[in-house]
């Protein structure tokens, strides 16, 4: 069964359709990116598939269960996980506790054994940080594990926020800009990452700029513009598809191209 | 010495009672930014709904209660009904809407209880206690121990419960909380409910000595606000240090200079804290970044 189907997806803002009719589907262990120019709908997307917003139209399913317009943490305690092109961290937390608190949802017990430090409160918080720095070293953040969020660069809080992701253990991972203000170095590391965790059969759905990257880990890319899909396809036939290219450069010159 | 002594305890008292609103700021601030100004009103509500069931026939302790349950559900309607509909609508609007709630409970109270200052029995009798010169009333220990005891609960709930956690990381980021899989609305009623029930604990424990009528809310609501602005809005320990603080200011104003300007001594610390250190004594400068 499809682990992410995206149906007729549509929502409007003051009468202007942000976007419009947006269909496809992502299987277990498949990248897809989802690509087009500033402003074609590609965050307006993602927000309605993680339940940011409540789309106007059309269907999200996960695993063939209708999940649209679910709120993000039902959606997380179903599997489904995101980070945002501008960073939701906790910043007044540390690196740490950032990536503990993406075990929440396993910590899960009651709270009287909290209170009273009960041996089996005292097990999941243990668990809790070694998972925490376990997926920290994983990300290249295990030597900054007690230094205040806030104080890290971008691409460091890039990747704690992909660390933290990835602890919710998410059967669907969506990947806003991912790569968005790192070195060429760190833009590396994170593509592996992103390779890494698609190969144990996690869904990786991704809007990114850096289309070198696309181009290099997707299966499959969507095309966006004007808040439409536009094409889609494997990335050989994407960039050779004339759409696309007027998309991205301009009738005029696409026409030039052509000619 | 033993005149000290004395400013010293009624000090305390009336600190204790400042220290559970300042803890009822804080839990609603922490969850959500919103500085809580219908906090006063559920110390009126726990005082006379507890006078009125326990005038109704129900035993002193039931009616307590009654009252401190009766109130968590108001908080937690107040929520949904005012709070909630505004959500994503800025702070100021919000701290404005409890303003609103809080003249809505004063006139609700008023109509149906009624304009009168009431009271009901101390717990442990009248009988004072002497020391050093000085004496305590027996229910000055019990609102004295009622703070220290909701502190503690509190501190071990937010530091080492799951759900004490998620409040926080609630307050931190909302959205962030929501991607980690903690149901934020769910956090905000807790929220209100446990400073609500605080705030009416807090009512039930101080009536014998400070008796009570529907327009005593404001008051508190006041001075426990400038105790946790004191304390750092925010910080539980700040809370309750604050509120102390701020019962023994005015009690030793209005022991040595004249209790004329008891009610000013308050005002005048929000403003010095306003003034001088907005983040208060345990409070944190706040940073965000973009």
């Amino acid at each position: 069964m499809t682990l992410l189907s995206v149906e007729g997806l549509g929502i409007a803002f003051g009468g202007i359709k942000a976007v419009h009719d947006v269909s496809f589907r992502v299987e277990p262990g498949e990248i897809v990116s989802v690509i087009g120019p500033n402003g074609a709908g590609k965050t307006t997307l993602f927000n309605m598939i993680s339940g940011v917003y409540r789309p106007g139209a059309g269907r999200v399913l996960l695993e063939g269960e209708d999940v649209t317009g679910m709120a993000p943490f039902r959606l997380a305690q179903r599997g489904m996980s995101r980070t945002f092109q501008n960073l939701q961290i906790f910043q007044n937390m540390t690196v740490l506790e950032n990536a503990i608190a993406g075990f929440h949802l396993q910590e899960r017990g009651t709270v009287l054994a909290d209170l009273f430090n009960l041996p089996s409160s005292r097990r999941r918080a243990r668990q809790a940080e070694a998972g925490a720095r376990e997926l920290l070293a994983r990300v290249g953040l295990e030597r900054a594990a007690d230094r205040e969020a806030a104080s890290l660069s971008y691409g460091s809080l890039k990747r704690l926020e992909i660390a933290r992701a990835l602890a919710m253990r998410p059967r669907v991972l969506l990947l806003d800009e991912p790569a968005a203000g790192c070195n060429a170095v760190e833009t590396e590391e994170i593509d592996h990452l992103i390779a890494e965790v698609a190969a144990s059969g996690v869904a990786i759905l991704l809007v990114e700029h850096d289309m070198k990257m696309v181009m290099r880990i997707s299966n499959h890319i969507v095309v966006l513009d004007h808040g439409e899909k536009i094409a889609e396809g494997a990335p050989a036939e994407v960039s050779r598809n004339p759409a696309v290219i007027a998309a991205y450069l301009g009738t005029e010159e696409a026409a030039d191209a052509d000619g | 010495m033993s005149e000290f002594l004395q400013f010293l305890f009624s000090g305390l008292t009336v600190g204790a009672v400042y220290a559970l609103v300042a803890l009822g700021f804080t839990i609603i601030y922490n969850a959500s930014d919103v500085v809580n100004f219908a906090q006063g009103e559920f110390v009126m509500l726990g005082g006379m709904i507890t006078w009125f069931s326990h005038a109704a026939g129900l035993p002193l302790p039931l009616a307590a209660l009654v009252a401190i349950i009766a109130t968590a559900a108001l908080g937690v309607a107040i929520n949904k009904l005012a709070i909630g509909p505004a959500r994503g609508a800025p702070v100021v609007s919000l701290i404005i809407i409890t303003i609103g709630a809080s003249v809505f409970l004063q006139g609700a109270a008023q109509l149906v209880f009624d304009k009168q200052i009431h009271s009901f029995p101390a717990f442990s009798g009248d009988t004072p206690l002497r020391f050093g010169g000085a004496t305590i009333q027996p229910q000055s220990l019990w609102v004295i121990g009622g703070a220290l005891v909701v502190f503690v609960g509190l501190w071990l709930f937010f530091t080492r419960t799951l759900l004490g956690r998620a409040v926080l990381a609630t307050s931190n980021n909302r959205l962030a909380a929501q991607l980690v899989g903690i149901n934020t609305n769910f956090v905000m009623t807790l929220s209100f409910a446990l400073s609500a029930g605080i705030g009416a604990l807090a009512g039930v424990l101080a009536t014998p000595i400070t008796l009570t009528a529907y327009n005593v809310g404001i008051g508190f609501a006041l001075k426990g606000f400038a105790g946790a602005m004191l304390g750092g809005m925010g910080n539980p320990k700040g809370a309750l240090a604050g509120g102390f603080l701020i019962g023994l200011i005015e009690a030793l104003t209005a022991g040595y200079l004249s209790s004329t300007y008891k009610e000013a001594a308050a005002f005048v610390v929000i403003l010095l804290v306003l003034f001088f250190m907005p983040q208060g004594l345990f409070g944190r400068r706040s940073t965000e970044r973009v």
